[in-house]
Formats: structure tokens, sequence, C-alpha cells
């Protein structure tokens, strides 16, 4: 079983207690009231869906209760980094081994 | 006078026993049950209400020796069950001005304690969660999956646990319980 590592709990938790929920880093728009459809329907249905590195919102459905941010390989399905939720997205590189890690002051 | 109506409350478990060499399954005695919500900042003034010092570790539980347990769920949310019998928990909590969300669900969940050298074992037959004395030791409590439901598993002892979940799922967990207290028959 897959092991997630939960910013809350501090510590890898079974796949089993976690959930999906989306792409992270989606900002809502402030004046939402005067965009267009168009901007509209951008920031509501259009997603990224990366092969590679991808930026997800993930809960801890049945354990903390609290979503989090966690940076994800699509392609081996490894996870690279996890950080609470509110915290800046984490800057990530494909090194020449083909692993994908964190860089700079992340973690 | 019209006379009201009185609801009274049944335990979904009563009279039920399991186990297997051993193992016991005992359903736990009626207890009062509080889903609280606040800011960690705010436990203390919290705590000195309920008796009882809300842990503010992940995993962590805590209990005032007299049947009240308060146990880590979240960074903001705590399990509070009372079986001391004459407690109120949540007019203690009502009397302080520090904002909070105390919900009873003394009638949602209900618990199994499941105890003896295969309790771990037992609880292992369909629970994800490491439970190993190193990461789950004596007081450590969590919420978790069971199966297909989700519960709250609290180490009260050296082989005693408490498993607690929604009544609903009472049958489900105590027929799955029965199963794998089979299962772990040395
Ligand atoms: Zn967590």
């Amino acid at each position: 079983m897959l092991l997630i590592h939960c910013p809350y709990c501090q510590e890898e938790r079974p796949e089993l207690e976690f959930r999906n929920a989306g792409e992270a880093h989606v900002e809502r728009p402030r004046n939402i009231a005067e965009i267009s459809d168009d901007e509209f329907e951008k920031f509501f249905f259009i997603r990224t869906n990366p092969k590679g590195v991808a930026y997800e919102r993930w809960r801890h459905i049945h354990g903390c209760g609290r979503f989090f941010n966690a940076v994800r390989d699509t392609v081996s399905d490894k996870f690279v980094t996890t950080y609470k939720a509110g915290e800046p997205r984490v800057d990530v590189a494909r090194d020449a081994d083909g692993i994908v890690r964190t860089k700079g002051a992340a973690q | 006078m019209a006379k009201s109506a009185q609801a009274t409350r049944n335990e979904p478990l009563a009279g039920r026993i399991s186990g297997s060499a051993g193992v016991a399954l005992t359903p736990a005695k009626p207890a009062t049950r509080i889903s609280l919500r606040a800011d960690p900042a705010k436990a203390k003034a919290l705590s000195k209400a309920l008796g009882v010092d809300l842990p503010l570790s992940p995993k962590t539980s805590a209990n005032n020796g007299k049947g009240l347990w308060a146990l880590w769920l979240g960074p903001d949310e705590w399990l509070i069950i009372d079986e001391s019998g004459g407690g109120d928990p949540l007019t203690a909590l009502a009397k302080t001005k520090v904002l909070h969300s105390a919900v009873d669900v003394s009638h949602r969940n209900t618990a199994i304690l499941v105890s003896g050298k295969g309790a771990r074992a037992t609880l292992e037959g369909g629970c994800p969660q490491n439970l190993s004395d190193r990461v789950f030791p004596v007081g450590a409590a969590t919420r978790t999956v069971l199966g297909k439901i989700e519960v709250v598993i609290l180490r009260t002892g050296d082989t005693d646990y408490r498993v607690e979940f929604w009544r609903s799922f009472s049958d489900y967990a105590f027929g799955f319980l029965s199963e794998t207290a089979k299962d772990c028959l040395a």
C-alpha cells in the first residue's frame, strides 16, 4: 500500500485514509462578479492534467481531516513532497536519473 | 400538563459478546461523547473547563483517571469521551468564553473494547494503520479505517484497545472484528 506523508499528522499514513481533492493552487478571482464567462470557465472548469509533475490537493479524510498540498509524479505515482494548505508552491525538478526532487529551501 | 415524550437510548450492541482464545470483544458501556472543534491556541481554557488537558500532538490522548478522555483527531479537533456517568462536558464547555464548537455525538457513536493478547492482531485484520508499539504506544489515538468503515482507535493498555465508530456501522464492526478474532488464533 502507498504511504502518504500528512504534514499535519507528521507521519506517513496508509493511502486508504486519503482522498484526492483536485488541482492545487487554483486561486479564486477576487473580483468574481466582474469577470467574463470565459474567464469564469477557465477558473472553474479548466484544469491542467500533466504527465509528470502534478500539484494536487489531498485530504486526510479518515485521519486528521485536513486538506494539504502534494507534489506527485503522475508517471511513477511517487509523492515528491507534501506541505500544509496555504504554504507557497514548492519548487521541484526532475534530475538526470529521472527522479523528481524538491529544490532549494523546500521541506 | 401533558407528559413530554422521553427518548431512551438503546445501545446498539447491548448484550453481545464475542472473541476467541486470546481476545475478547465487549461492547463499551454508555458514554457521553463530544466532537470538539477549536483553535489549539485556546486549548488551555477549554482544558480547564473540561477537567482534562486537551492533547496537542498528533495521535495522542489524555485522561483524568476518572473515565474522561480527550483524543486528538486533528490540529483543531478532539473527541471527548466521558464514561464517568455524572459528568456533563457540554455544559462545562459552555461556561467558557472561548470560541469553540462542541457537538454532542453520544447517540451517533458506539464502541467495542478489544482486549487480550490477540487484540492487536485482531485489529490488524482490517486496519491499515501501523499499530506497532513504536508508533502506536499505550495512550495513542487516531481516526483511521477498519475494513470499509471509519473508526477511531484508542490504545488504553498493553493489550487493550477501544474502537469507536458510528452506531449504524455497529453490526458491521462487530461482525468484522468477530471474524478477524477467529483468524488471529495463534
Ligand atoms: Zn493527517
